[in-house]
Parts: C-alpha cells; sequence; structure tokens
C-alpha cells in the first residue's frame, strides 16, 4: 500500500511544516516515507511544493503525474498548477482563499481566484472545499492555516492517520501553550 | 540502529560524524548548506566546525586537518569547486593521512546555480575518486566508505550528491551514537619530501596516482553500491545504465514492466570497467540517463571499443536523452518507454487550464537592499552608467521595476568587471556591487586590484550583516562563529581603508535622502570610491508597525508601486494599499511618495 500526497500552495503558508508532521506521523507507525520540496530562493513569496510519498519499496520521493491519491492545496491557482500530478480517481482538499502574486500590482494582474475553483470544479469529482484564511479569523489566529489543513486532509480517509494520531505528533512539536488552539484547527470543520 | 527522518544533507553530516569526523569546514551554497549547518548542530563538543570564507580557504583548510590524521569534510556547490581548485588540483598530488571527503553538491536545472557543470566529470580531471549517492539511505552509507577509501589511499576522495538527493527526505536506517567511529589524530608528522610539492615529487606522484586509478577501477566494479541488475527476462538484450537520483527515476519506470538490465554507477570515476564489460557483453543497445554531463555514456563508448564490443550507446551525445536540465520521473520514464518500444506513457492534459499567475521571487519586502539599488538609480539619473551585479539576494535586483543588475557573472566579479567596462569605456559611472559574504568571499582581491591599478569606480557594499541567500549564515563581518562564539568583527570599511580606498563612507539606504546625498557625493569623486549601505536583512529584524497610507492625500498616482516593486504595497480595487502581513514599515515608500500620503511605521 502506498500513498501518495501533493501538498502545494505560497511561501509562508505552512507546507513545509504540513509536510513534515505527516512524515513523522508515518514515523511513528513505522510507514516508510520520502519526501522533497521547493527550498531557498523560490520560498520567498513563490510557488511551494512538497511531495510526500509512504509506504513499502519507494523509490524517489518525486511522482510521476497523475499519480497523487490526495492534492492538500493551499491556494486555487497552485492546485490548478499542480493538478496534472493527481491520479484521476484522486481527490483535492482546497482553501479556496486566492493570493495575489507579489508582482500583481504592478502587471496589473486581476486574479481572483474564482476561475480557478471554477476549472477545478468541473475536472476534479472528489474536492472539498473550504476558506481556510476565514477559518483562522474565526478561530482568532492567522498561524493554524496548516492545521485547518491537515485536518480538512485526514477527514478525507486517505491518509493512513487518525486526527488523534496526528493530534499526537503535534503536541510533541508544537509549544504548550499553542496546543489547544492547533486542537482547534486540526477538528475545524465549517 | 534506529530510523529518522532526515533531509539528504542532514543524512551526509550525521554519516560523516558516524565516521568519525573530526572537522568540517566550508562556503555556504545552495543545495549544500545544510549539511555544515547540521554538523553543527550535532556538534557534543568534539568537532570542529567553521564557515570559512570561501571554497578555497576551506579546502586548504580540510588538508592541513586531514595532513595531521584527522577525518575532514569539505563542503561547497558545484561552483564553489571553482573557487577550490587550485588547492584542490595540487593536493591530488599531495594526498593526505586522515580520509577527507570534499563534499560538492551539484545542482541539475540549474535550479540555483549559474551553471550546470558537473563535479563528476571534474573528478576525472583532478584524477580523485568520486561518489555519486541514489538515494538519502545510500548517501548516509556511503560517506563513511568514502572516509575509508580515502584512508586507505591517502587521497583526497569527492562526494557528489545532486539537489534532489540533498534537498530529499527519507526514513533512513541510522547508527546509534555507541556505534560510532572514533578518530583520534596523530597530529602532523613533519616530512618535506612527503608535503612539499615540488615538480620531481609531482612527477612521481603522477605515476602512482595513475596506477592507483587503474587499481581502483577493479576495486570498484566490487563495490557494492555499483550494481549490476540482469534483465527480467532472458533474451533481452537492451540495457539501461544511471546514476544518482535518476536511477531512482528508471526504477519507478519500470515498476511492474519487463524490466533490461540495469547498471547502476555510484562511482564514477574511476569507472568500473570491469562491471561495464559483464553489463555490455549480453546486450545489443544501451540507454544511458544520467545528470549531467554524458560521463557514463562517454565512458561505455571506451569500454565498447576498448573491448571491441559490438553494443549501440544511446544518451545524450545521440540526443535520446535531452543534453541540458534536471532528469523527472516523467522524462525518465518517457525516454525509456522510446526506448524499449513500449507505449508512451500519456502525460495529464492541460485542457485549456486559465492562465495561472506568475510568482517569480522578489526582494522581500523592507528589504534594504532596494533602498539601495533605488538610491544609486535616484543619484545617476541621466548619467551614463553601468551596474555591475553579483551573487546574492541582491541578483533579485535585476527585476522590474528597479532593474539595476547590468551584469553578474560569479562570486565577486562584479568589482573586476566593472574595471574592465571603465578602462574600454572611461566616461562611465563604473559601480559595482557586492554583498557582506560575498565581498569577504572573493571581492577584496578585486578593491586591492581596482586600487593598484588606478581604475575608475565605485564600490557599493550591500551590508546586510549576513548571508541571507542561503539561510543567513555568520560571515566574518558578523562577530559570530559556528562554534557559538562572539568574536571580533572584521570591518569592511577598515579593509577598504587598509587596502588604500581614501573615500570609504557608510549610510543607512533607508534614510533615502542621505543615501542619493551620499552616492552624487562619492560618485563624483576620481579613482576608487566605497558606499557601505548598512542595514540588517528584514529577516532577521523584528519588523515595525506597517505603513499607513493616508486615502485623503493618495493620488493614486501609482508612483510607490511603479518605482519600488515592493511586495508590500499592493493595489486594492485601483488604490495603493499595504499587505499587512508583509509590510515591515521600512519607511521606504513613504519618502518616496511625492504627496506625503504615506506615513512610515514606527516601532510595533
Amino acid at each position: 500500500m502506498q500513498n501518495n500526497i501533493l501538498i502545494c500552495g505560497v511561501g509562508g503558508q505552512g507546507i513545509v511544516l504540513t509536510s513534515k508532521l505527516i512524515a513523522a506521523a508515518a514515523m511513528a507507525k513505522d510507514i516508510p516515507v520520502m519526501s522533497a520540496e521547493t527550498i531557498g530562493m523560490a520560498q520567498k513569496g513563490g510557488s511551494v511544493f512538497s511531495f510526500l510519498r509512504l509506504g513499502e519499496n519507494l523509490h524517489c520521493p518525486m511522482f510521476p503525474e497523475k499519480s497523487a491519491d490526495i492534492l492538500i492545496a493551499f491556494e486555487p491557482a497552485e492546485a490548478v498548477r499542480m493538478l496534472p500530478y493527481l491520479k484521476e480517481t484522486g481527490r483535492i482538499v482546497l482553501n479556496t482563499h486566492p493570493i495575489m502574486p507579489v508582482t500583481a500590482a504592478l502587471s496589473g494582474s486581476d486574479y481572483t481566484g474564482t476561475e480557478m475553483i471554477a476549472y477545478l470544479q468541473k475536472h476534479v469529482p472528489e474536492i472539498s472545499m473550504l476558506d481556510a484564511d476565514a477559518a483562522c479569523r474565526e478561530l482568532g489566529s492567522p498561524k493554524v492555516l496548516n492545521m485547518i489543513m491537515l485536518g480538512a486532509a485526514v477527514r478525507q480517509n486517505v491518509l493512513p492517520f487518525t486526527i488523534e494520531e496526528i493530534e499526537e505528533i503535534m503536541r510533541r512539536t508544537v509549544k504548550p501553550q499553542f496546543v489547544e488552539m492547533n486542537c482547534r484547527a486540526l477538528r475545524y470543520e465549517a | 540502529m534506529h530510523k529518522e527522518f532526515l533531509m539528504g544533507n542532514a543524512a551526509i553530516a550525521r554519516g560523516a560524524i558516524a565516521a568519525g569526523l573530526n572537522l568540517v569546514c566550508g562556503y555556504p551554497g545552495t543545495p549544500s548548506t545544510e549539511v555544515l549547518e547540521t554538523a553543527a548542530k550535532a556538534n557534543d563538543g568534539s568537532l570542529y566546525v567553521e564557515w570559512s570564507v570561501n571554497e578555497k580557504a576551506a579546502l586548504e583548510l580540510g588538508a592541513g586537518a586531514a595532513y595531521c590524521g584527522a577525518r575532514s569534510m569539505v563542503t561547497m556547490k558545484q561552483v564553489g569547486l571553482n573557487v577550490a581548485s587550485d588547492p584542490l588540483m595540487s593536493l591530488a598530488y599531495i594526498g593526505v593521512k586522515g580520509g577527507m571527503v570534499i563534499l560538492v553538491a551539484d545542482d541539475p536545472g540549474p535550479i540555483s546555480s549559474q551553471t550546470e557543470q558537473d563535479t563528476r566529470t571534474f573528478a576525472a580531471y583532478s584524477k580523485l575518486p568520486c561518489f555519486d549517492p541514489t538515494s538519502v539511505q545510500e548517501a548516509y552509507d556511503m560517506i563513511s566508505e568514502a572516509f575509508a577509501y580515502s584512508e586507505r589511499y591517502h587521497t583526497p576522495v569527492l562526494f557528489r550528491p545532486t539537489t534532489r538527493i540533498c534537498h530529499g527526505y527519507a526514513s533512513v536506517t541510522v547508527k546509534d551514537t555507541e556505534e560510532y567511529l572514533h578518530n583520534q589524530p596523530e597530529g602532523f608528522v613533519r616530512d618535506p619530501s612527503k608535503w612539499v610539492i615540488f615538480p620531481r615529487l609531482s612527477y612521481q606522484a603522477h605515476i602512482s596516482i595513475e596506477a592507483r586509478n587503474a587499481a581502483l577501477s577493479q576495486v570498484f566494479s566490487e563495490y557494492p553500491h555499483n550494481e549490476l541488475r540482469p534483465a527480467s527476462e532472458t533474451g533481452c538484450r537492451k540495457g539501461i545504465a544511471t546514476q544518482g537520483i535518476s536511477y531512482t527515476y528508471a526504477m519507478e519506470a519500470l515498476e511492474g514492466k519487463p524490466a533490461p538490465a540495469v547498471l547502476k554507477i555510484a562511482t564514477p570515476f574511476p569507472f568500473p570497467e570491469q562491471l561495464a564489460v559483464e553489463f555490455l557483453q549480453n546486450l545489443d543497445e544501451v540507454l544511458c540517463i544520467e545528470e549531467l554531463d554524458p560521463v557514463i555514456e562517454r565512458e561505455l563508448i571506451y569500454v565498447c571499443g576498448k573491448y571491441h564490443l559490438n553494443v549501440t550507446v544511446r544518451g545524450k551525445l545521440t540526443h535520446d536523452v535531452r543534453n541540458a536540465g534536471e532528469n523527472t520521473c516523467a522524462s525518465a520514464a518517457h525516454d525509456i518507454a522510446e526506448f524499449m518500444g513500449w507505449a508512451l506513457p500519456e502525460s495529464a492534459k492541460a485542457d485549456a487550464a486559465p492562465a495561472l499567475p506568475v510568482r517569480p521571487p522578489v526582494l522581500c519586502a523592507g528589504c534594504p537592499h532596494r533602498a539601495s539599488f533605488y538610491a544609486v538609480k535616484q543619484a545617476m539619473k541621466g548619467k551614463k552608467s553601468v551596474f555591475c551585479g553579483d551573487i546574492g539576494c541582491y541578483t533579485l535586483g535585476n527585476a522590474m521595476p528597479l532593474d539595476m543588475v547590468d551584469t553578474c557573472l560569479c562570486m565577486g566579479a562584479g568589482v573586476n568587471i566593472t574595471q574592465g567596462i571603465g578602462k574600454i569605456e572611461p566616461d562611465t559611472n563604473c559601480f559595482a556591487f557586492v554583498g557582506d559574504s560575498t565581498f569577504f568571499a572573493s571581492a577584496i582581491t578585486g578593491a586591492v586590484n581596482a586600487v593598484y591599478n588606478q581604475a575608475n569606480m565605485t564600490l557599493v557594499i550591500l551590508d546586510n550583516s549576513t548571508t541571507a541567500m542561503t539561510g543567513h549564515q555568520p560571515h566574518p563581518g558578523t562577530g559570530r562563529t559556528m562554534m557559538g562564539e562572539i568574536v571580533e568583527k572584521v570591518s569592511i570599511e577598515a579593509v577598504l581603508r587598509g587596502v588604500g580606498v581614501k573615500t570609504v563612507e557608510t549610510v543607512n539606504p533607508l534614510d533615502l535622502q542621505a543615501a542619493i546625498d551620499c552616492v552624487k557625493r562619492v560618485s563624483a569623486e576620481s579613482g576608487v570610491k566605497a558606499i557601505i549601505f548598512k542595514s540588517p536583512c528584514a529577516v532577521l529584524i523584528k519588523p515595525e508597525k506597517p505603513a499607513v497610507i493616508d486615502p485623503e492625500k493618495c493620488t493614486q498616482c501609482g508612483r510607490c508601486i511603479k518605482s519600488l516593486g515592493c511586495p508590500g504595497i499592493v493595489r486594492k480595487d485601483g488604490k495603493a494599499a499595504i499587505e499587512q502581513a508583509l509590510c515591515t514599515g521600512c519607511g521606504l515608500c513613504a519618502q518616496v511618495c511625492p504627496f506625503h500620503a504615506i506615513s512610515a511605521g514606527g516601532e510595533g
């Protein structure tokens, strides 16, 4: 049994940390894991992705197109960018909140995300959408975006973990005063 | 033994420590940087760790340690090896006593480098053994073997991971601390006939190097990480020769298929010739999938010629495989399918996807380099000028609207290039921009050259007190070392004055008018003069309150956006607006606004 997971978004959204948590959860269950992600200059407001593979007999951390079981997309345009990697039967967890490119003010781009969402809805049967940025405001912390997305992903029953197992890993990595907030974020349902 | 989830670079560092590493030094450079950082973090006090000023200094330091019998490792990216090539070429003749691994990370793509040079080719040129791992686990396992080979054959060895190994993560089986080797260096034993290079010694050394490499080729044919996997079905007369991460892409592509023979090369130099003969003798046709140069391909063609084997060798030289850039799972699957005569893998159809927003890397909001470039641009408006850039975050000063980088070549080149332009075009105002870390790494000699040879130029030091591009490593100007010591800072101004630069002015670029006046004043002088723009990297300081735009005063002229290109200012409903999450309150836009509509943040 292998799981191919693709997490994507924009630098600063906590993509890499989300990937690390999933990997740690896999390690805790003795599931072999590999990952690869954008590092360095591209992180500055750029498109960020993390490929994760769980299971036996893994060759490489990156997987070919049409291989991801789940695409955890923190931003609509980034979801479209990485869509070729999704299996035909794969599913998307999508944060509907768009992020303008940093150069938009200069180039006069009118990107709003709506056409991206429409495109995804047309092409992907299994899509679960939420405005995770609004959820952050509701929960009162801009820093739990990744936990909200991770919780939503776990509820798709594609990853080999329960919310409780993720929570256990999170407790080990997060400062005690932030545990409660992160638990609420993991369990947030719109 | 236990399992840990490790980045490739971390696995290399941990493997080296488990092999009894005594000293590690290097210069930061993507994708190699985390090796040394991991070693510093894991240091129990028994290891000496330093960021050296450049790769040449690091390699010489590592050599000195290895002369004493220490196990030393020197880390750098591929272009760093160019800087270190002078000591490298000679050290190959002198050799070492303790194991010495020169870790050189290659960057296919290139993703963040100037060149796609291949350290395997450098290995053959320098005649040094080279190790090329295919996975994070293999990198961990092979680094200790690299030390053992180095010691056994008294030679430095190269270790050459590529970006996807360096920055890939995997659950890796690692040694428990009780299993670590401990190396007690004997110390330097004086022996001028061994450690002093002379033509006669080099002649003799050359003879023994050639003999050693011939022997190593035999040894490496038995090396377990060089693998020959027979075809899954007898009668298949095709084979695939591969290395590095491309090997895993090939294995991925062959999953569940009647596989051809596969040759995995983990020691590209000396090439395991006998193993290659064994691979080739039952084949008609071979496809080579490798990054970056056609190293395996050329070796196999050579072996075919030498042993009269009638095998067609395909790869980059025959244009069956792309000869530039990075391989991917998809490219390997495609190339293999074409070679095997299989149906080509379908690529996902991008059926009229909407135009995607482009997200190019830009200078951060509040980055002081933006202010520095803008100040020089304003001061030199209408004057014939050239702006030579260099390697670092500030290369991004090339982007619109700043558009302030006319040349960029390699570390420290700008200061000399601008001199060359000035000698041919004396009426041009010649500028060279260099960051603080790059200044220490390789621009000081350029400054001396300019003073001695009577150049007419302005040297602009962009001093943000860190090595920002590679993740904020300390350097001589920061007063911190990788051993955790607080030491006296090396003053850039004192260095410049010491080498004879008479005019050296230091100014805060975020004080825009003062900065512009400074540039006008200093650049008008003749000879070599310097401006130090001093302001810390925006990522490292606590941001001030975001700037505020007064809607009453804002005329929507767009000057703030069009002149600065700061990600902290966006257009909302046609009007300039501050992006609260990004703005650091640096106040540059407030100084640019002709209507005083923006007020700077103040303390947050």
